[in-house]
């Protein structure tokens, strides 16, 4: 009998190595809500060859290979489904460079948001990157595998836009670059203008290799950056108040916060943008395009501006937000998951309608932080709902309701966004049956024995 | 529901109609006051149930002790005028209902009111408070409400204000000392002017810090300094008080410096006009009252009001001016330090 342990052990430093219960157990599950299944071993690599000798014996063996950064997407991404070895990426943390002319950094396969962002803060305080609100252990890397948001998505799209090129280990144990590194020393680009390859790892939650090197642009940091509050009680008039203010170019992130408590939240949807400048007089001028092109809501009294004050700005400018992980554990019991879809802005108002309608149905807290994309080409809309891990019955209420959410948001135009096993179900039904096709060749061609994050983009037979 | 009592008679023989004459933001002559104000009066529209930037001043112009602007309030609510937009309005009803927490300290009979306000734990501490400071009451329970005033909301306040009242009775509360003016003139104004019984005697923390730095004589050194103040909204609600500061200051050695914009030429922190009228008439008077604060050359500008403070420290500051509370000012005065500073605010970029 083949003793994977002690060759695990052989790879990588026995103290990095473990299949004992308390581990497995911990591994075996998310904050979210899908059930848990456990790995048999779990490994924490720090090199490339480390990690390319694990998926040798696991191609040997015909074991899975689950990566895992932060854990934090939780829809169950990194549940290992079929068992296996679990690649915990933690310890490949470096900062490798920051390039400060052209504007990237390079970073390992585990290296943490909150890493970066201190990294930055101490030696280059005039670069940032898009930094998400999810608890600052979520990783660079695995955001961008699942099209993360971040900060600065509303100007420049998703994190995974932002990339600048990858160091991959495949499915068959190759180590591949992919972009402008393939070629040249320079992380500039993540394909232009070689065919773009990045997008064969962006999505795909790992089934198509383990990312060991990112690279992602900075960009820069103003001098000013001041949060502006909108408020309107008509979910119907917010897509226009977003295409607004995305259309005057002006405004950084922006987000749409519904929610019945803090009781000041209530019977409103909380429209939060940013504006950041250079000079007073670039911030005045920005701040006045947005008042100018929400001005007739403000005429009609459908909308206004509040002034912050400044225990109401402090968490606002806080990066991630606090805000986003205190509400996560409203419910007390560490139980918070939501399903986002990716959908048009024109979508808010029934989406917030069935957020609302499903809260009360299955008796759940809600609440709901709707990113603008893009200057509006799209938005992330999540359905948040908490519950508490020791209570079964809400577990399950705020799973059909998440259920629910999901159905409907496809059903409304939207694509989910990190998907869990039974939403990718559901979004591989619908999927135009050659671009469902496509996929699945590229998978068997790319992972032929199967072996990365089994059970995710897979075709029930 | 209790009812505004207001004397129509006075209106009628008044001739210089002071009420809207003198109001800053409108420009009238007596004769199209009189006009205005009869139709407000007889629950007709007027333009000024709109024009109306809820400045409070009014309140004060009347020199014959009636509530012309609690009167204006009542007809923009019964027009259905909403002087911020509606969603501004529902927040502040929101945020400020009481939903039975109550935060309190350890009371007695005679106790320290924070309002709904957190700077208040900074202030209320040190040798001026020491017999007190842990007898306190805050939150939304004890909320006196008359921000509602900007609102078109008496009847929210005419709602919530027994029921507040009694909240504070049941403390085993005599005697309220307000931190907040803006309690004071709830408890000293409004509650009279709608016949709304107060179980307990409202005191004025100026009155209560006279009499404190009275017993503590000896620990009084004169500040010898000049300050500008900045008057707010509810002080047009109680303009008796303003004799009472001038005392106070006139106690620990300050100088009110006589600029165009305190007493009643006074410009308010205009943050409530930003979300009602726009940003445009804040900005003008927001500019006009520090270009004026800054022409005075004051050793501080001292304020009476924490959401001024919110509102006007931070620019005060920037001018290259000194903000402090009238609290502060008089710990100064007993060699304690002050204690309500600007937050420092780093944007995380
Ligand atoms: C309170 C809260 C707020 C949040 N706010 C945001 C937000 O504003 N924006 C946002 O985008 N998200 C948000 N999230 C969701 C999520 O936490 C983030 O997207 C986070 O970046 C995920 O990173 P992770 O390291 O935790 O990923 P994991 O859950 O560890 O992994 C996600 C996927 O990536 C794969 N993976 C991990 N590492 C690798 C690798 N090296 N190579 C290949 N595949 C890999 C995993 O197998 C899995 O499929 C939030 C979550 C919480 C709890
Ligand atoms: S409210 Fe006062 S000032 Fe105005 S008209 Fe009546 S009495 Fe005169
Ligand atoms: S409240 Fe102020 S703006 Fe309104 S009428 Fe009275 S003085 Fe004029």
């Amino acid at each position: 009998m083949i003793d994977i342990y002690s060759e695990l052990t052989a790879i990588i430093d026995k103290d990095y190595v473990s299949n004992s219960k308390e581990e497995l157990y911990m591994y075996g599950r998310d904050p979210g809500l899908m059930p848990a299944h456990e790995p048999e071993y779990v490994v924490m690599p720090t090199t490339v060859e480390e990690v390319q000798a694990i998926i040798r014996l696991a191609n040997r063996e015909k074991i899975a290979v689950v990566p895992k950064g932060g854990g934090l997407s939780l829809t169950g991404l990194v549940i290992p489904q079929k068992g296996g070895i679990l690649l915990d990426m933690k310890r490949m943390d470096k900062i490798i460079e920051v390039n400060e002319k052209g504007g990237y950094a390079i970073v390992e396969g585990g290296t943490t948001h909150g890493a970066l962002k201190s990294h930055l803060l101490k030696n280059y305080p005039h670069l940032r990157h898009s930094i998400p609100d999810s608890p600052p252990i979520a990783t660079v890397v695995a955001n961008a595998v699942i099209h993360g948001q971040g900060r600065l998505t509303q100007q420049r799209g998703f994190n995974s836009d932002m990339v600048s090129g990858l160091e991959v280990v495949l499915p068959t144990s190759e180590i591949c670059k992919i972009g402008s590194c393939a070629v040249s020393q320079y992380w500039f680009s993540k394909g232009p203008p070689l065919p773009d390859l990045s997008s064969l790892f962006f999505g795909w939650f790992g089934t198509t290799g383990v990312i060991t090197k990112l690279g992602i642009k900075l960009y820069p940091c103003k001098k000013y950056r001041d949060p502006v509050l909108f408020l309107t009680d008509k979910a119907e008039l917010v897509p226009d108040i977003m295409r607004k203010l995305g259309r005057t170019e002006m405004i950084e992130d922006l987000v749409v916060n519904a929610q019945p408590i803090p009781l000041r939240y209530k019977d409103n949807y909380y429209i939060l943008f940013y504006i950041t400048g250079d000079t007073e007089e670039e911030m005045e001028f920005k701040r006045k395009m947005c008042w100018s092109a929400l001005w007739d809501y403000f005429e009609k009294r459908e909308g206004g501006f509040v002034s912050l004050v400044p225990e109401m700005k402090a968490p606002m400018l806080s990066m991630p937000s606090k805000d986003t992980t205190r509400f996560a554990d409203v419910s007390k019991g560490g139980g918070f998951e939501y399903s986002g879809p990716i959908a048009p802005i024109e979508k808010y108002p029934v989406y917030v309608k069935k957020l609302i309608d499903l809260a009360e149905k299955y008796g759940l807290f809600y609440s709901s932080a709707a990113r603008m994309i893009d200057g509006g080409h799209s938005m992330m809309f999540s359905f948040s709902y908490t519950f508490n891990r020791a209570d079964p019955q809400t577990m399950k209420r705020a799973k059909d309701a998440l259920d629910e959410a999901a159905e409907f948001a496809i059903e409304n135009g939207g694509v989910m966004w990190k998907p869990n096993l039974d939403e990718q179900k559901i979004t591989m039904a619908k999927m135009d049956p050659n671009t469902l096709d496509l996929m699945m060749r590229i998978k068997k061609l790319l992972d032929p024995n199967g072996i990365m994050n089994p059970g995710n983009w897979e075709v029930s037979k | 529901m209790p009812k505004l009592q207001f004397d129509k008679a006075r209106c009628s023989t008044c001739k210089a109609v002071s009420c809207l004459t003198k109001c800053q933001y409108l420009s009238l002559d007596a004769a199209s006051a009189k006009k205005e104000w009869q139709k407000i009066i007889n629950g007709e529209d007027s333009f000024v149930l709109e024009a109306c930037t809820t400045c409070y001043a009014c309140e004060e112009y009347c020199p014959h002790g009636n509530h012309p602007f609690y009167m204006i309030v009542d007809r923009q609510e019964e027009q259905g005028i909403l002087p911020s937009p509606r969603p501004i309005i529902t927040m502040w009803v929101n945020q400020c209902e009481p939903v039975g927490k109550f935060t309190v300290g350890l009371m007695q009979e005679k106790a320290l009111s924070y309002c709904f306000l957190p700077h208040f734990n900074a202030l209320a501490h040190g040798k001026l408070f020491e017999d007190i400071e842990y007898s306190v009451i805050f939150g939304q329970e004890f909320f006196c409400n008359a921000v509602y005033l900007h609102y078109a909301k008496t009847s929210l306040i005419r709602a919530r204000l027994p029921g507040i009242l009694d909240n504070i009775r049941k403390q085993g509360i005599k005697e309220l000392i307000c931190l907040h003016d803006e309690c004071y003139a709830t408890y000293a104004s409004l509650a009279p002017a709608y016949g709304i019984e107060v179980p307990f005697k409202p005191v004025h923390y100026y009155e209560y810090l006279i009499e404190r730095l009275k017993s503590l004589k000896g620990m009084v050194k004169p500040l010898g300094l000049k300050v500008a103040f900045q008057r707010n909204c509810s002080t047009r609600l109680i303009p008796q008080m303003d004799a009472v500061l001038d005392d106070l200051l006139k106690l620990i050695g300050v100088e009110r410096i006589d600029r165009k914009y305190d007493r009643k030429n006074a410009l308010c922190c205009a943050e409530i006009f930003r979300m009602g009228k726009g940003p445009d008439l804040a900005d003008d008077v927001q500019k006009r009252n520090l270009d004026d604060m800054q022409a005075s050359n004051p050793d501080y500008v001292v304020f009476n009001c924490p959401a001024c403070w919110d509102s006007l420290a931070g620019k005060v500051a920037e001018r290259g001016l000194q903000p402090i509370h009238i609290i502060d000012l008089c710990k100064l005065a007993i060699g304690e330090e002050q204690s309500l500073k600007l937050a420092k605010m780093e944007a995380e970029v």
